[in-house]
């Protein structure tokens, strides 16, 4: 979120698509309940289902799943045909008058440099003209064609209100009610926040949907101000955390990256991340990435990372290619994996195509399952009848089952969605043997370490020199790791400006990661954090709730990242000359006298940054300014564009049939024969989750299994009539993978929907069912889903795929 | 009226003990339904965070158990923080019902082992687990590494075996994993952030 829970109280208008808070996030929706009761604010909900998020909004569309970019690219042409836009804000703090290259184009479904053998694009034509001194040429009177903003205008004139209701299914009233309502939400004092989640990061075309969204409110001046943002509301308690942690394929701490492999050289590793500004006085914070990368490496191997060994860069695996779970999974049901750790996680239920996961798995050498309950994954050679029909004689895996702590059983800190860091305490020891994960990564790591260092073996260096600097190397303290990630200093720390001033003593916590350095001097382990354990103590145990400016700010309960700061991009909440757009919602402002920025929030500026620097709010970009146009940062083009769900219903895409599904989405061959088509699989599954239930979890806990106990799918009236289903019946919903069988639910919530001359309907399948727990057993529903994710993130297309269904 | 031997030591225990009519020895039915001991009295309390959704409510955990070595403590009840100012003490359908899932059927206990072709667990000890996938992964690795490409490029990655982390594990255990699994050169490595 670039904003937070409590801050959504201050919204003039609240839209929820892709995503349904009322029902995911309930705790965190009582802040539009606000909004909606003392602001006056207006809830709308944009969902394929009529979800209890709906229920309670002042204006429900629906809307086909997968086509949102059809719904959102229709309302960015609505508002530039009727100039509903922040028009100081898109020109000082947008890339609207950059000069794009004359070698951009976009024709028929596919933009300029596409490779049809590799389903890639060669980027370099989706870049900006820039003058003799690097900067970025622009035309700020936005009239040259091949500005920004007319660019985006032209591609954008294809979404028309017929285009968008034929891709969509939304009726034309719907979605231009919608688009009025967002339209005046473009003055300076009016303010609306989206909330999304999953019903826009489970499709192969999801991060293009965000990312048009955060244009729409780009345009409407909307990010910085207090209610408004892009609240991305996420699923875990601390997803967020591991996020910023950087526990992914090709990931550091704190959003740095691994090299690849052709990066060699260590410097142009750094120099292609330490992005220099594209714009005269624009800050582009990467620029400090060599400090970041410095400190997280004097952390991780202290001593034996030197100057002189580029602070041991060459010790970092790099990548080919990206390892992602669903590519880790192909190579693994191809043989190719020989082990594999599921910590925590029970990818038998949650990844896609189960029949895949299942004989993937069983071709392992070893599993080693660490968990605080007994999942499918761990049984996954077990015979449990339909639910799990396997021979376990013919599965050679050796599987590990070890039991783990839960989080009331040991302190330590979480990430909320608002990137608020908390400090939790243990309240009792976990049954039986069961030992916190630090723990267990501790008896296994000094296993290993013992072993190299007796026998020998492949490349031993990091993990014979890697930091284990604990009291009790057996099982390191969250406290102590906590001060490693929050960083200190190794010498002393002196003032840039000063060298007489220290700033911080060798041995002391740092105070953030403005005091980080790349001379080695510095130790952090996720520069991001720095700030959360100073020499104040723990931050993010703080327990002051006093929101002095009434705005819903609680800036001592515990601490956010980055440097505490709330409201992200805050900059942008103030004109060219610093005055805050709305007076009655002030975050920061400048003051003339102090010569500073100041206000209710941690400014998300360089202090002394006078406005008439023009230092742009958006400080993580080279460019200063927000991107409409992306240039080379998505895979599928700098302009969000509709592409179908790899399984369609349609079988073309109405805007250009040469070009149906997303041109640079990876599928593997197997997978493409998996896919289904309309004929035999004709109307669209999506799913999704209940209150009562989190995941395949709470099957385990008896108060959610009774409040939700048996496995149930929903389906629209007209198709229930047509089937002779009636509510209560069992029913078999399939698609080209398998199928489950549940109990119908026959409801009013889905609508058939007509869409590009056919009649769609949806079929809605919870997931939290599945062959171990106190619930009744049931199907797991990823039996039905398909292989296959998005071009950037490679989250799969969980949202919308094709099924059908018969009476059982 | 029937007291019995229980029920009248049940009373005693409650406190009651103090009021007049059961000082006398005769507590009635009427006496015995008015007063219940309250059952957080002696709970000690510990603040944390709800592991589900990413909202982070603050929830407030009740244990018993008097801290006395050899006692193990045992969380009776859990409910939501009303100084939290996100959740304001509000709990959903899950953070209410999390003293079921801690102390859920479903929980693991100790260390198990199924063997390949095998239809069932055996329990073994952790040292054994630990010296055993130990093995395992240093056999995988030491067999697999690549240091260098065909072309001579650098790389010390290891490809064949991948690791899934937890996110509702805490940043402390995700950075110690991190840590520990990006030493040994994995590349195969995500949390739910994935899907």
């Amino acid at each position: 979120m670039t904003n937070h829970w409590v801050d959504i109280k201050n919204a003039d208008l609240v839209v929820v698509m892709g995503g349904n808070a009322a029902e995911a996030h309930p705790c965190g929706f009582k802040w539009v309940t606000e909004a909606k009761a003392h602001n006056n604010a207006k809830l709308i909900v944009v969902d394929p289902r009529f979800t209890r998020s709906a229920a309670v909004a002042d204006y429900y569309a629906p809307i086909r799943s997968g086509s949102d970019i059809a719904f959102l690219g229709g309302l960015i042409n609505y508002l530039l045909t009727h100039d509903k836009i922040q028009h100081e804000y898109v020109k000082k703090y947008t890339d609207a008058s950059f000069l794009v290259s004359d070698a951009y184009r976009f024709d028929d479904g596919l933009f300029s440099g596409y490779d049809k053998d590799k389903r890639s694009y060669d980027k370099a034509s989706w870049s900006y003209q820039k003058g003799p001194d690097g900067f970025v040429l622009v035309d700020e009177t936005l009239q040259n064609p091949r500005c920004v903003f007319n660019l985006m205008k032209e591609h954008y004139s294809r979404y028309t209100v017929e285009m968008v209701n034929r891709i969509t299914g939304t009726p034309s009233e719907q979605f231009l009610t919608v688009c009025g309502m967002v339209a005046e939400t473009c003055v300076p004092d009016k303010a609306m926040t989206i909330l999304y989640a999953l019903g826009w990061t489970q499709h192969s075309t999801g991060s293009q949907m965000i990312r048009t969204m955060a244009m729409v409110q780009t345009l409407l001046g909307n990010i910085g101000l207090s209610g408004g943002g892009i609240n991305a509301l996420r699923g875990h308690s601390n997803i967020q955390g591991l996020t910023d942690l950087g526990l992914m394929s090709n990931l550091l701490p704190g959003y740095m990256t691994l090299a690849g492999e052709k990066e060699q050289d260590f410097q142009g590793y750094l120099d292609k991340r330490a992005t220099k500004p594209l714009r005269p006085g624009q800050m582009s914070f990467w620029q400090n990435y060599p400090s970041f990368h410095v400190s997280l490496m004097k952390s991780w191997y202290g001593e034996a990372a030197t100057k002189e060994n580029n602070w041991c860069y060459e010790w970092l695996p790099k990548l080919d290619k990206p390892y992602d779970v669903l590519q880790v999974f192909e190579l693994m049901h191809q043989g190719k994996m020989n082990g594999y750790f599921a910590q925590g996680f029970n990818p038998l239920a949650s990844f896609p195509n189960k029949a895949k996961i299942g004989e993937a798995l069983a071709k392992l050498k070893y599993l080693v399952v660490i968990d605080p309950l007994a999942t499918e994954t761990s049984e996954f050679w077990k015979n449990f009848g339909a639910f799990n029909n396997v021979e376990p004689a013919k599965i050679q895996t050796e599987v590990f089952r070890l039991p783990s702590t839960c989080f009331a059983e040991e302190d330590g800190s979480l990430v909320n969605s608002s990137r608020v860091l908390q400090w939790h305490y243990k309240g009792a020891d976990a049954p039986g043997e069961a030992r916190g994960d630090a723990e267990i990564i501790a008896g296994l790591f000094l296993k290993l370490r013992e072993m190299y260092r007796k026998e020998g073996g492949a490349f031993p260096d990091p993990v014979l020199n890697l930091t284990w600097p604990y009291q009790i190397p057996e099982s390191p303290a969250p406290e102590e790791l906590a001060r490693e990630f929050n960083g200190k200093a190794l010498a002393d720390v002196t003032d840039p400006k000063d060298a007489t001033k220290v700033l911080a003593k060798a041995g002391e916590q740092l105070a953030g990661f403005a005091q980080l350095r790349a001379d080695g001097s510095t130790a952090c382990g996720c520069w991001i954090f720095s700030g959360a354990w100073t020499q104040a103590g723990n931050l993010m145990a703080r327990r002051d709730n006093s929101d002095p400016s009434g705005l819903g700010n609680t800036p001592n309960w515990a601490f956010a990242w980055p440097a505490n700061r709330r409201i992200l991009y805050n900059r942008a909440s103030c004109d060219s000359a610093g005055k805050p757009w709305d007076p009655r919602r002030k975050v920061i402002s400048w003051s003339a006298r102090e010569k500073k920025w100041q206000g209710m929030d941690v400014p998300d500026m360089r202090l002394d940054a006078d406005p008439a620097e023009n230092v742009g709010p958006f400080i993580m970009n080279p460019e200063g300014v927000a991107r409409l146009f992306g240039i080379d940062k998505m895979a599928e083009g700098p302009f969000p564009e509709h592409y179908e769900p790899f399984e369609t219903p349609l079988d073309t895409n109405p805007l250009h049939p040469a070009a149906v599904s997303n041109p640079a989405a990876r599928v593997f061959k197997g997978d493409l024969a998996e896919f289904g088509t309309s004929k035999d699989f004709p109307y669209v599954g999506t799913t999704y989750r209940l209150t009562e239930h989190f995941h395949f979890w709470t099957k385990h806990v008896k108060l959610n299994a009774i409040t939700q106990p048996e496995q149930f799918v929903e389906i629209d009236e007209e198709l229930a009539r047509a089937k002779g289903v009636s509510s209560g019946d069992l029913i078999k919903v399939s698609s080209k993978r398998g199928h489950i069988k549940a109990v119908a639910v026959v409801t009013k919530r889905l609508k058939v929907l007509e869409v590009n001359g056919r009649k769609i309907h949806t079929v809605g399948i919870p997931i939290h069912w599945g062959f171990k727990g106190v619930a009744k057993n049931g199907y797991l529903a990823n039996t039905l889903t398909p292989f296959v994710g998005d071009a950037n993130t490679q989250t799969p297309e969980f949202k919308s795929f094709l099924v059908t269904i018969d009476k059982v | 009226m029937r007291v019995t031997r229980r029920s009248f030591f049940k009373v005693c225990a409650s406190g009651l003990g103090s009021s007049s009519v059961a000082m006398l020895g005769f507590p009635t039915l009427d006496v015995l339904a008015e007063v219940r001991e309250f059952k957080l009295t002696r709970t000690s309390e510990a603040r944390n965070t709800c592991p589900y959704c990413a909202v982070g409510c603050g929830i407030i955990m009740h244990s018993m158990g008097d801290k006395a070595k050899n006692a193990k403590s045992s969380i009776v009840h859990i409910e939501g923080d009303a100084d939290h100012p996100v959740n304001r003490g509000t709990l959903c359908p899950k953070g209410a019902s999390l003293l079921d899932f801690v102390h859920s059927e479903s929980r693991l206990h100790y260390p198990e082992y199924r063997a390949p072709g095998s239809n069932a667990w055996t329990r073994i000890s952790w040292d054994d687990a630990f010296t055993r996938i130990a093995k395992l992964v240093k056999a995988d690795r030491d067999q697999n590494f690549i240091p260098r490409t065909a072309d001579g490029l650098t790389v010390n990655r290891w490809l064949t075996t991948g690791f899934l982390a937890a996110s509702a594990s805490s940043n402390e255990s995700g950075y110690l994993t991190h840590k520990m699994v990006r030493s040994l050169g994995m590349l195969a490595f995500d949390n739910q952030a994935r899907v």
